[in-house]
């Protein structure tokens, strides 16, 4: 463990952005709680990490939803991160602006839900409302969007969507009609 | 101090707050804090209260139905939209505190002011009913918000448009959700759709309320920080007619509840079940204030 990274013992600009790549790295390495095959850079709330002339790290993080219970554990698993990397003063930030949305989430992200057998949000189904003219009111959609999610177990398009919400906020329920496995889907928004 | 479990690392710097999900040094931190220019700090304050309070007492509404949804899919639906605005109720308290500069956090805010400071308007606080009801509850008042919260996107104070632009994906979910349950039960069954229409009748009282100005919200709105609601009423008749057509189902015809003196939720004249609603909400932190936090 270091002892010290304060920045009295090494003011120089090289040690200082050593100190930002050992500080980014640890915090990029730090999964999220509720899908810890993602880590918070892999999921796109990872914004920043700044180290300050005084060693002391800020790391910014931003909520998918405003309700989201899990900053809480993201927070206390950021800190005990960068301490066990040395740096004793670990500040977390939350930002809002912009906002997050699931095009954030990075390929080799996607790549890792899809393993785990998560479908990863499409880009191809932005959320609802994108593209409207301003003024106009954001449409309604009173069926089930008709999205081709493929089933991340076999692979087949026949899928359909059993609920909007599911254990998470971020998730939507489906099933694949051709595998008859039920799945979850990071739906787009 | 070590981290080699978790509850450790939560419990750290003498947190009390043990359990997931309770709270953040500063939701706002990080956030541009600037104030417009030329609003005043305590006007801005009650103005997130009253944006705030909405989605606060919805919220505790929706939580009523924890394990007694009809089927598990709603029971997860409606626990995330209950998520979803408590979220958003928190960063509005949040930033009523910052701007009025007297201290308070969120849960001050919640727990720990009387009735008539509650802002919300009076739809948000009647009692749940039957799933119908909750289902006509929900579509009126995530139309409205959804319309409100878009507009106030483009507002002059930096917390509240972040808080819009996060807030409009996520009502968006909750207003096709209960739109979805409008047109299944009106279209279902003579005895579903008797229900329904039963529960809509019982929301249309309180919906001019919606769209009646507060001075407020007026000044608020002429400093470009926030929105006539008179303006949302086209938008919302244009959805719930939209609904309403899919679900064969006529619009209710019922009079405006009256306030007290012209006065209504945004005064903080309320409907004689908030006061229940407040005793649940608030007794158990009231019954520990010493040391305690949450």
């Amino acid at each position: 463990m270091v002892t010290s990274v304060s920045g009295r013992w090494c003011p120089n600009t090289i040690c200082h952005s050593r100190l930002v790549h050992r500080a980014r790295a640890a915090a990029e390495a730090v999964v999220d709680p509720e899908l810890p095959m993602l880590t918070l850079a892999d999921l796109g709330v990872l914004r920043g990490v700044r180290v300050g002339a005084d060693g002391g790290v800020t790391v910014s993080i931003t909520p998918t939803y405003l309700g989201c219970p899990a900053m809480d554990a993201m927070r206390a698993d950021l800190r005990t991160t960068l301490r066990g990397a040395g740096f004793e003063d670990v500040r977390v930030e939350v930002v809002l602006d912009p906002a997050w949305s699931t095009s954030w989430i990075s390929e080799g992200g996607r790549r890792k839900l899809a393993s785990a057998g998560i479908a990863p949000p499409r880009d191809s189904d932005p959320g609802r409302g994108a593209g409207r003219r301003f003024g106009e009111p954001i449409p309604l959609t009173l069926t089930p969007p008709a999205r081709r999610v493929p089933c991340p177990r076999c692979g087949s398009e026949d899928t359909e969507q059993t609920s909007e919400f599911s254990a998470t906020a971020c998730k939507a329920l489906r099933r694949c009609r051709s595998c008859r496995e039920p799945f979850e889907h990071v739906k787009e928004i | 101090m070590s981290f080699d479990n978790a509850y450790e690392a939560i419990t750290e710097d003498n947190d009390a707050r043990w359990a997931f999900g309770t709270g953040f040094d500063d939701p706002l931190a990080g956030v541009s804090t600037d104030l417009p220019a030329e609003v005043d700090r305590a006007e801005l304050a009650q103005y997130c209260l009253m944006l705030g309070d909405d989605a606060l007492i919805m919220s505790h509404r929706l939580q009523e139905w924890c394990t007694r949804a009809p089927e598990l899919e709603d029971e997860v639906a409606i626990a995330n939209i209950g998520l979803d605005l408590l979220g958003q109720a928190r960063f509005l308290l949040a930033r009523a505190g910052a701007v009025d500069g007297g201290g308070r956090g969120e849960d001050e805010y919640a727990f720990l002011r009387e009735e008539s400071q509650f802002r919300n308007v009076r739809l948000v606080e009647i009692a749940n009913g039957d799933f119908a009801h909750t289902m006509a509850r929900l579509l009126v008042f995530a139309t409205w918000r959804l319309a409100l919260l878009d507009a106030l996107v483009s507002s002059a104070d930096p917390v509240i448009a972040a808080i819009a632009a996060k807030g409009v994906k996520e009502v968006t979910y909750h207003r096709d959700y209960a739109g979805r349950w409008v047109v299944r039960l009106g279209g279902g069954t003579a005895y579903s759709r008797a229900r329904m229409a039963d529960g809509l009748a019982a929301m249309w009282p309180l919906v001019d309320e919606l769209f009646r100005p507060h001075e407020l919200e007026l000044r608020m709105a002429r400093a470009g920080v926030g929105v006539d609601p008179s303006r949302l009423r086209p938008e919302f008749d244009t959805v719930l007619a939209e609904v309403l057509r899919a679900a064969t189902l006529e619009a209710p015809q019922a009079a405006p509840l009256a306030g007290v003196a012209e006065r209504y939720g945004r005064h903080g004249v309320h409907t004689e079940v908030m006061g229940y609603l407040l005793a649940e909400l608030q007794s158990v932190r009231r019954a520990h204030h010493e040391g305690a936090s949450w």
